[in-house]
């Protein structure tokens, strides 16, 4: 089966004084019918790659396919065949949800009826409404609905739900479920772990215009050493603490992470490595001001591959 | 469903249903044209003030002074001593003073060479004291004409009808794509299958359907308020409204084509608009500029366009008045449209 995507090599330079490298020499395969996401903090090159493979950005070095097809050959067929969401689109604000959703379906040869394709993303009751008075779940469903237009057989969705409130973002999952359940390809770019967690198949880790680790959650789960995560907080009055050295020693414990007054373990058998742990405290005669386990996410991938969090770059 | 029909639909909407711009464009140029109409309305010419300086010494000659020229309705005689007079002519409140010499004749005017309303009021008085002196010169009779299509009103409407042209292609185009590229809506566009030449014949089509309007509109109003009609013919005047706002709609697209903000459209639509705003004739001639000027001023599409419908308006011209007109606006529309659709970024 043709792959959806497949990228080789791809290089982004922006001329400038010094010049900025957003992609350095990356390599994709996202397989048809499945969903993909590329996760990574703001800046790491992830809304580059995804326009370079849209075809809305060339690329300085590098090969891209989509759907078996490149760019500069074939870009008509191409955009017959892809649905787009990109980042901070702001629509007409005067015309409603099915103008807008109409004028977009003109542009493609087949698909829904504009009807069909508002209530793949559940904004019936909206459908008489300008885009400006829609809430900001709303008006990305309602970029999604636009991507759909088209039936695409790939749909690229760049960060669908960064500052959406919980619930937009849970109804914008539900609708990228349904795709997916369609047998269509979902590509996404998200800094959530949780979304990509949640909604993907696999996920690329990206981090200066890299591809840092590649794998389904679990097993990038499973790369940072166990499932299991141990955050010890200590008092910070006290300052009789143990060495992360001692740490590393303790039965089944994997790694170990040291930010301020926290330590962060990942432990492959949390029943036997937390009693080690407290012993090892008394011991030093260091004061813990809390003690939590928890499962391992993919926040925990990156931080340990990278050194940092997603989120350093927010506010 | 085609897509030509939607995106001229859209922009269509996107301005109908902006209650402010609508009067922007459409209700602003009519408060404009009705102001202008009203100060600058036809009105007799008024008598001109004239002062008699007294002359303590012979006031009998002072008195038979005021009353011969009192005689004349051209002239608002006032007598006042010589402080109080040269005052009043210094502050304009007087054209001319007389001074009087003997036997009802005058001694001397004084007046200020450089305004017009002085030696007019010379000249009047003058006349009016010779023809006293020589009661027997024959009066030839008078027969007054007031010639359709001279009043200022005449001249203002052609010429607000070539500023909303230039100006609704500045801001209808030029804004218009600007503010799709600031939204990303150019960029989402790009990335469908949407036909490029789709959407640039959309934008054109839109300006039309508004062009139109805002012609009819103007038109209309200037017939029912000021009695203004077309005196030429009115399928050159149809030609070169169309061909006028085409190429400013040229101008737009060039305007928009690559500004990534809307402060750059606004600056270069003011670049553009304000240097025509005083130089092609709106509110008055272009002819009041210096010799050395025109060639520069004439080559100004809306120099062109303004006067192509005044000539057509007024002077009651046909197509062999709107050549040349049509051929700058060419030349402008048609480089405008080449180099925007060869730079223009999409996002």
């Amino acid at each position: 089966m043709t792959p959806a995507i497949r990228v080789r090599g791809l290089v982004k330079t922006y001329p400038g004084k010094p010049p900025v490298e957003a992609v350095r020499g990356l390599d994709l395969d996202v397989a048809a019918g499945e969903c993909f996401a590329l996760l990574g903090p703001n800046g790491a090159g992830k809304t580059t790659t995804l326009e370079i493979v849209e075809g809305l950005l060339d690329p300085t070095a590098g090969e891209v396919e989509v759907l078996g097809l490149r760019w500069n050959a074939d870009a008509a067929a191409i955009r017959r065949r892809i649905g787009i969401s990109l980042q901070e689109t702001r629509l007409s604000d005067k015309l409603t949800v099915r103008e807008t959703v109409t004028l977009f379906r003109s542009f493609y040869p087949s698909g829904p009826t504009p009807a069909e394709a508002i209530a793949a993303v559940g904004l019936e009751e909206k459908a008489r409404t300008y885009t400006d008075k829609l809430s900001g779940g709303q008006r990305q469903r309602l970029a999604v609905a636009t991507a759909l237009a088209g039936d695409p057989e790939l749909l690229f969705l760049d960060e669908p739900t960064t500052g959406l409130d919980p619930q937009s973002r849970r109804q914008l999952w539900d609708v990228i479920r349904s795709v997916k359940g369609r047998g269509r390809t979902v590509v996404l770019t998200t800094h959530y772990m949780d979304e990509a967690e949640r909604l993907c198949d696999r996920v690329a880790v990206v981090d200066h215009g890299k591809v840092i680790a590649l794998g389904t959650p679990a097993e990038l789960i499973a790369r940072v050493g166990g499932e299991h995560v141990i955050d010890l907080d200590f008092d910070p009055t006290s300052t009789a603490r143990p060495a992360p050295g001692e740490f590393e020693k303790l039965p089944t414990v994997t790694s170990v992470r040291s930010e301020g007054d926290r330590v962060t373990l990942t432990a492959a058998e949390p029943h036997r490595a937390l009693p080690a742990v407290l012993d090892l405290v008394r011991a030093a005669g260091a004061m813990v001001a809390g003690l939590t386990t928890r499962t391992a996410t993919l926040e925990d991938v990156f931080v340990t591959l990278t050194g940092r969090h997603l989120r350093d770059n927010e506010a | 469903m085609s897509p030509l029909w939607q995106l001229t639909l859209a922009r269509l909407r996107e301005f109908y249903r902006e209650p402010a711009a609508l009067f922007w464009v459409y209700g602003f140029p009519l408060v404009l044209a009705l102001a202008l109409g009203l100060a600058f309305r036809e009105q007799p010419v008024p008598a001109a003030p004239v002062d008699v300086q007294t002359d303590p010494s012979d006031p009998a000659a002072t008195e038979k002074l005021r009353e011969v020229l009192a005689a004349d309705p051209g002239l608002k005689v006032a007598v006042h001593d010589a402080a109080t007079a040269k005052q009043r002519l210094r502050t304009s409140k007087t054209d001319l003073v007389v001074i009087p010499g003997p036997g009802g004749s005058a001694a001397e005017f004084v007046y200020d060479s450089t305004r017009t309303e002085g030696v007019l009021a010379r000249n009047a008085v003058d006349r009016v004291l010779v023809r006293a002196a020589n009661p027997s010169f024959p009066t030839p009779p008078e027969a007054t004409v007031s010639e359709p299509g001279s009043r200022y009103i005449d001249f203002l409407i052609p010429g607000l009808l070539g500023i909303n042209l230039l100006a609704g292609g500045l801001f209808g185009v030029g804004f218009a794509v600007g503010d799709l590229r600031v939204r990303k809506l150019l960029k989402r566009f790009a990335a469908t299958p949407m036909r490029r030449s789709d959407f640039l014949v959309s934008l054109m089509l839109s300006r039309l359907v508004f062009t139109l309007l805002d012609v009819l509109l103007l038109l209309g109003f200037a017939y029912l308020a000021f009695d203004i009609r077309v005196r030429g013919s009115p399928l050159a005047l149809a030609v070169l409204i169309a061909a006028g706002g085409a190429a400013f709609a040229g101008l737009g697209l060039l305007i928009g084509s690559r500004a990534k903000t809307l402060e750059t459209v606004a600056g270069l639509v003011n670049a553009l608009l304000l240097p025509m705003y005083v130089l092609s004739g709106v509110f008055f001639s272009a002819s009041r500029f210096p010799e050395e000027v025109q060639p520069f001023i004439r080559l100004l599409p809306l120099t062109a366009v303004n006067d192509g419908l005044r000539a057509v308006m007024n002077d009651g011209a046909g197509f062999e008045a709107i050549g040349y007109p049509l051929l700058v606006v060419a030349v402008w529309g048609g480089l405008s449209f080449a180099i925007a659709l060869r730079i223009f970024r999409w996002r």
